[in-house]
């Protein structure tokens, strides 16, 4: 399928998921499925880095985090302006405030790109678990930073007024609404540049690096500049994800911005789906964000991690490759007999 | 000395207190085929691997093409030409087998040559190259299913698909069947006629005599003969390394 039928076809897609969810019109549909499609947009963000390119990213709350935060610091320096800048320069900027979410997104991709750009060059010639553990420590630094930090709250955090609707071209929609179908596009994004990458000449670099980089080398793969680039678009995906959040959730606080549930999450959902196309996290996410939204529910929202936890020791065991590992083994099977 | 396309001089490499390589010089021709050969560990991989710039060299430097090499990234060196197969074959195991030498066709020969045209173009050329190999019936499959003598042929075909002026086979041949083997040094001799340079690092004297114009010799890091091939498996200082005294 070319590139284009599959972002029109994904766009469809998306609009019937709107328009029922908009017909059955419930509130906790929108509230849920938000969670569920934030964490669609963090799986792919994650795995451009850790599915195609095999560096596992353990930071990803970091990312999430600068984007909640960027959001957050935009929205102070937003509310007033002339305390915080020079006259000239707040009157300039006077106008364009307050930012609308999509700018929000879009700044929010811009400053965690740039971190993810700057965390590759600084870490990117460690390989395997030593990646890692750089990553958990920039993740640690960055929540250091933002404890101490006063502007936007530091660790006592700070609440974000969330307007009750939203009116564009004559259309009133509420803003649980409007946000879902922000995410929902974003998710959309998403996607369709994760398979773009998968079937691009980028994609055969990166599935290169992941197999062998010292081979990759050899064939001409600039491996260092394709890191950088994975690092790059995985980290602004991720803060996308999270711009619109303080907005969702009406307070944020370090501890449950940089929380463990999206660093985990980010990591259990390509894993159990599948980490080598751009469907393994789209599944992923959809099967744990759900599973962890009616464990909420019903059972307890604590039992969340749990559910995660136990999921992806049985899929490390049972279907290391995941789920999509599974179907793409069985049919090379069948390619061989 | 003009026509020399690779020049090494002076190379050292160590690894911790063990010195692998020790003042290598050598200097290889346009269009010539040698070969490489020398006991095990004696420092022909690591010597192509200083070459190729998957590992540094602490002395001396390489040239290649009239350029210094030293210090560039493999990618580069295999931009400008250089290219080699693996002596233990090192397929990317989540990638087909066509794919596998799609791309060093795409981050090589065609970022060289944009104008390659349509994907059609670039399918057809991966099975080209593994026709060449005989791997064309396998182009579908993943490295998994292959044997060692077929992943052997895959680094080949990989090689081939960057396009390089000089070739590095580095035992590409090991394991092979005598007719596998004379099949490999046709398909040499055949790229070398085209103008491609040559080197062929392999135990299998009886490939290397028919192939190489001229043969080096190195024995722990120390290169001790360097010649026509009959002189050189006649010279007495490569019988005593091979053979003891």
């Amino acid at each position: 399928m070319r590139s284009w039928t599959f972002t029109l076809l994904a766009l469809a897609a998306g609009a019937v998921i709107l328009a029922l969810a908009l017909a059955i019109g419930s509130d906790y549909l929108f509230f849920a499925g938000y969670v569920v499609l934030q964490f669609v947009v963090l799986a792919t963000a994650w795995n451009v880095l850790g599915g195609y390119c095999g560096y596992v990213n353990f930071g990803s709350a970091a990312f999430f985090a600068i984007g909640v935060y960027t959001t957050v610091a935009l929205q102070k320096l937003g509310a007033n302006p002339a305390r915080y800048l020079p006259d000239a320069l707040s009157g300039l900027l006077q106008p364009l405030f307050p930012l609308s979410i999509p700018s929000l997104v879009v700044l929010g991709g811009l400053v965690a790109g740039v971190v993810g750009l700057g965390m590759g060059y600084l870490t990117l010639r460690l390989r395997g678990v030593f990646f890692a553990i750089a990553t958990l420590a920039m993740a640690v630094v960055l929540q250091t930073l933002v404890i101490n930090w006063p502007f936007v709250g530091g660790a006592r955090g700070a609440y974000i007024i969330r307007p009750e609707s939203i009116t564009f071209a004559g259309l009133t929609l509420g803003y649980i609404e409007y946000l879902f179908a922000i995410m929902l596009l974003l998710a959309i994004g998403a996607l369709c540049l994760a398979r773009l990458i998968e079937k691009s000449r980028l994609g055969y670099g990166f599935a290169a690096i992941r197999d062998d980089e010292t081979a990759a080398e050899a064939a001409g793969v600039p491996t260092l500049r394709l890191k950088l680039i994975a690092t790059t678009i995985s980290g602004a995906l991720m803060g996308m994800a999270g711009a619109p959040y303080p907005y969702y959730i009406g307070y944020v606080e370090p501890g449950g911005s940089f929380g463990l549930q999206y660093a985990v999450n980010a990591i259990a959902m390509p894993m159990i789906g599948g980490t080598t196309t751009w469907a393994g996290p789209l599944i992923g996410a959809l099967l744990l964000g759900s599973l962890q939204q009616i464990a909420t529910v019903t059972i307890s929202s604590a039992v969340n991690l749990l559910l995660v936890g136990v999921l992806l020791v049985v899929f490390v065991v049972v279907a290391p490759k995941g789920i999509i590992g599974l179907v793409l083994d069985r049919r090379r099977m069948r390619l061989a007999s | 000395m003009t026509d020399a396309i690779l020049q090494v001089n002076g190379l050292g490499k160590r690894f911790g207190g063990f010195v692998a390589l020790e003042d290598i010089d050598l200097e290889v021709r346009q269009g010539e085929r040698l070969g490489l050969i020398g006991p095990n560990g004696s420092g022909k991989s690591t010597l192509v691997n200083c070459v190729c710039g998957t590992l540094r060299n602490e002395t001396g430097s390489v040239h290649f093409a009239g350029r210094q090499l030293d210090g560039l990234a493999a990618h580069r060196r295999t931009h400008m030409g250089l290219a080699r197969s693996f002596q233990l074959p090192r397929p990317f195991m989540s990638l087909s087998v066509a794919d596998n030498v799609r791309v060093p066709l795409v981050y090589t020969a065609q970022a060289r040559a944009p104008a390659t045209g349509p994907a059609g173009r670039l399918d057809e050329r991966c099975i080209e190259l593994l026709r060449l190999v005989g791997l064309d019936g396998k182009a579908r499959r993943s490295p998994r299913d292959l044997t060692q003598v077929e992943m052997r042929k895959l680094e080949l075909a990989r090689a081939m698909a960057a396009e390089p002026k000089l070739l590095i086979a580095d035992e590409a041949m090991a394991g092979l069947s005598h007719s596998e083997v004379e099949d490999i040094v046709a398909l040499l001799l055949r790229l070398n006629a085209e103008g491609i340079t040559i080197i062929m690092i392999e135990h299998i004297m009886r490939a290397v005599m028919s192939f190489s114009q001229r043969i080096a010799v190195l024995v722990s890091g120390r290169k001790i003969a360097d010649g026509k091939p009959q002189e050189v498996v006649d010279n007495p200082d490569v019988v005593r390394a091979y053979l003891g005294q």
